[in-house]
């Protein structure tokens, strides 16, 4: 009777421990997620002068889009709310995706083997950032499923631990940023 | 439903391999014993020590070493950024979506169009690609190909699939290094011509036992992880299209095949020997035709 009642408690005890750790572990891959979108962001932010400066000799004509990407590049740094960022960023796929499209009309620059370089670069992180956000999506779907589903939630519930929101952009923007060469 | 299948298949690699080193471990204890006893049976116990330290170490080693085996024998060299910024980029792009560590890349001075990967787990992760397959296909086709090794690492397909290669596979790469050297070191010289006739029978020796060790290969590496891999990497990228229209390529433009052993041609994407070639090698690649009509009805 009492080793049942041992061999219950020790049962129950590991149960508590698998999703109090599942819970946790789930969280941080979540948050890790997070910040992977934002490296892949800044990557792309310290590639846009680079871009800048490869382009403005070619393309004289065209110095509204320059200064817009210049622009939105210094918003992005100065953002401090996330809404401020997300808008910021939107402005340089925006604004990126532009100068490729008009690079097309300069041979001479589509040749130029540095600006090979950066579309090549820039066009990684675009799949980069879509990738990841993809990736922190499927995160929080897994996170989510456990922490609002039995058992999970009553541990989610001890734990104070909410469902995370998911981000809603990526399906539309990853069809408009590719850049095709 | 995903999610639990790929666990599933995770746990039972995981236990494929430790069962796979088990046995290659006790029947190299139980082939020495017997031998033991056949010639003398006094020295068993000798023989048999000898038998246990020499496939402890086997096992051991070839788990902790088996990548590097097996990109030796495929004459792989480290891909650069520099050189190869393309495939490096689809490489990272796709381990964030898979959400591993980025694995080592590798590629192969072919103009094949074929990939592997290897290792024996994500965070030792190898993807091992041709020269030809970052010439020939496009963003998307190789985005599809590399998800599809992609999803090989995280399964954990990689590890049993390697392990097989190395362990039951020696004998084959052993022997396919010999037949190789055979043809081209042939009688070089007229004062090893006794070395050489020993090596000669130690290599008929192989070569007879190669084909029998193919077989086991093949019917330990199942079909059925190929087309798990193509429908988990077409749900990495969203876009089945990318490797279906790849795996089409590779149907129109392989023509020369790869020079590789036999033992390590199942970890390969595509069958890596010519069609005409090797017909039984063909078994260890399920239908490319039906690969492509699953992908396109995903």
């Amino acid at each position: 009777m009492l080793g049942l009642l041992i061999g219950l408690i020790v049962l129950v005890a590991l149960v508590v421990v698998y999703y109090i750790n599942r819970i946790i572990r789930l969280g941080n891959r979540v948050d890790n997620a997070w910040s992977q979108i934002d490296v892949q962001l800044k990557k792309r932010v310290d590639l846009v002068p680079n871009l800048v400066e490869a382009v403005k000799g070619y393309m004289k004509h065209e110095k509204d889009v320059i200064s817009k990407v210049t622009k939105a590049r210094e918003r992005m740094l100065g953002a401090k709310t996330d809404e401020e960022k997300v808008e910021a960023n939107n402005q340089i796929t925006g604004a990126l995706k532009t100068i490729f499209a008009l690079a097309e009309n300069y041979p001479k620059l589509r040749a130029n083997e540095n600006f090979m370089m950066l579309q090549e670069e820039l066009a990684g992180v675009e799949n980069k950032i879509a990738y990841s956000r993809q990736f922190y999506n499927d995160s929080i779907l897994t996170y989510n499923n456990l922490v609002s589903t039995f058992p999970g939630m009553m541990f989610a519930g001890m734990l104070r631990k909410e469902k995370k929101k998911h981000l809603e952009i990526t399906e539309a923007e990853r069809k408009s940023v590719k850049v095709k060469f | 439903m995903e999610r639990l299948n790929v666990q599933d298949e995770i746990s039972k690699n995981k236990l494929k391999s430790i069962g796979l080193m088990v046995v290659v471990f006790l029947s190299l204890i139980f082939i020495v014993y017997v031998i033991a006893q056949f010639c003398d049976p006094a020295f068993a116990y000798l023989f048999v020590t000898i038998a246990l330290i020499f496939s402890l170490v086997f096992t051991v080693v070839s788990y902790y070493n088996s990548d590097k085996i097996v990109l030796a024998t495929v004459n792989a060299r480290p891909a650069t950024r520099k050189e190869h910024r393309y495939l490096v980029n689809v490489v990272e792009e796709l381990s964030l979506a898979a959400g591993i560590p980025i694995p080592r890349i590798y590629v192969i001075d072919s103009q094949e169009i074929n990939a592997f990967a290897t290792g024996r787990d994500p965070e030792h992760g190898v993807i091992c690609v041709t020269i030809g397959m970052m010439k020939i296909l496009n963003r998307s086709e190789l985005e599809g190909v590399i998800a599809h090794e992609m999803s090989h690492i995280k399964n954990f397909d990689i590890r049993f699939a390697t392990l097989v290669a190395v362990l039951v596979g020696m004998i084959v790469i052993i022997a396919d290094i010999f037949g190789r050297s055979l043809w081209y070191g042939g009688g070089r010289s007229r004062d090893r011509e006794n070395k050489g006739g020993v090596l000669l029978i130690v290599g008929l020796i192989f070569a007879i036992l190669a084909p029998i060790f193919v077989k086991l290969v093949q019917l330990a590496i199942s079909r059925k992880r190929e087309y798990l891999a193509d429908s988990s990497g077409g749900f990495l990228t969203r876009y089945p299209e990318g490797l279906a229209s790849a795996l089409e390529k590779i149907k129109k433009y392989n023509h020369e095949g790869l020079k590789v052993s036999r033992a390590v041609a199942p970890l390969f994407i595509a069958n890596p020997f010519s069609n005409k070639k090797v017909s039984v090698a063909l078994s260890t690649h399920p239908d490319i035709d039906d690969r492509i009509k699953k992908l396109r009805n995903m």
